[in-house]
């Protein structure tokens, strides 16, 4: 009988990149640079979010921003016509979600060491990018009204992750059953140190909430 | 498909493990999946096939599953249950303030070497 050679490893497929992570987490906070990961289902909004947000906080930060997708460059053209702020698209080659690797060649290829602010969108995608750290300092996630409340019972790790849920779209609520309370609740259940900020990102209301609190997290990043 | 990605970074560290051991070729990859990673194993078997036939290394190697069971702990009673049949409230006291013990594992468990 031919005889097999055992090595034993005992090792997470996710440490490495927990490592890395944890690496480029200290080379932001020493180049005084904030990172922030905005994780959500296609469609949530998550651009025009980015656009809102980044409109209001342009003149008290300098920002950049990395669109991460499958393929095309719609997004990163959107944002710099609309802002007027550095965005390059990441290409993430067929695979669902960035890891920290990737995110540390996207902000080498933006030269972010200038920037106080980077905001990262992630590949449209609850399950994926919630399991790869990207070395990000904060997660925020946009969960969409017509998505419905109960995301957080079907994608529990994606709100687990997340420092805030943005819950945007809501100038539709009277058309659809979406309860914002159960919602709540439900965020509550899975991660109860998250924060929820109800916001509408086509007419801006509530996006004030969102860029204060970003503001705030950008300068204690920038002091402590 | 993040059981694709999740197959290179496999891949990449029995690479690094085969180096540390000066293995020439791997004839099996054992894995310990827990119950609620969210990996599919046929998914992950079916992305390892065809990445691992790109390597000499990994040429015609297998990629074994271990299911391990995922399990709850309670936070009011105490007790730890099944994860999947039970969910998120505690089948003994139906407390929603409970932790996973167990389950998420994606974890490599050895390489066997022919």
């Amino acid at each position: 009988m031919e005889e097999i050679k055992v090595i034993e490893i005992k090792k997470s497929v996710f440490a490495d990149n927990d490592k890395d992570a944890d690496l480029l987490r200290q080379e932001l906070k020493q180049k005084g640079t904030y990172l922030l990961n905005v994780m959500s289902s296609p469609g949530s909004g998550k651009t025009t979010t980015l656009i809102q947000t980044i409109n209001r906080l342009k003149d008290k930060l300098r920002i950049a921003v990395m669109e991460a997708d499958i393929d095309g460059d719609v997004d990163a053209v959107k944002i710099k016509e609309a802002t007027g702020i550095p965005s390059i698209q990441l290409h993430t080659g067929g695979m669902c979600h960035l890891d920290a690797e990737m995110t540390r060649q996207g902000l080498d290829n933006l030269a972010a060491g200038e920037a106080d602010l980077v905001i990262l969108e992630n590949v449209g995608n609850l399950v994926c990018p919630a399991e790869f750290d990207t070395g990000s300092c904060r997660n925020a996630m946009i969960l969409s009204v017509p998505e419905g409340h109960d995301k957080p019972l079907k994608y529990p790790l994606m709100f687990s992750v997340c420092d805030v849920v943005v819950i945007n779209k809501m100038d539709v609520l009277p058309y659809f059953d979406f309860d914002m309370d159960k919602c709540k609740e439900y965020i509550r259940l899975r991660n109860p140190r998250a924060r929820v900020i109800p916001i509408c990102a086509k007419s801006g209301e509530g996006v004030d909430v969102f860029a204060e609190w970003l503001l705030q997290e950008v300068k204690q990043w920038k002091q402590a | 498909m993040h059981e694709l990605g999740i197959v290179f970074y496999i891949i990449r560290d029995v690479k690094q493990a085969a180096a540390e051991n000066n293995v020439e070729h791997v004839s099996g990859v054992v894995m310990n999946i827990g119950e609620v990673s969210t990996i599919v194993p046929q998914y992950l078997t079916d992305c390892w096939r065809w990445a691992a036939d790109k390597e000499d290394l990994l040429r015609g190697s297998e990629l074994k599953i271990h299911i391990l069971p995922a399990v709850t702990h309670c936070g009011d009673c105490g007790r730890d249950y099944a994860t999947v049949k039970h969910g998120r409230n505690c089948p003994h006291c139906n407390s929603p303030n409970t932790w996973l013990l167990h389950g998420n594992e994606v974890e490599i468990k050895e390489i066997e070497v022919s």
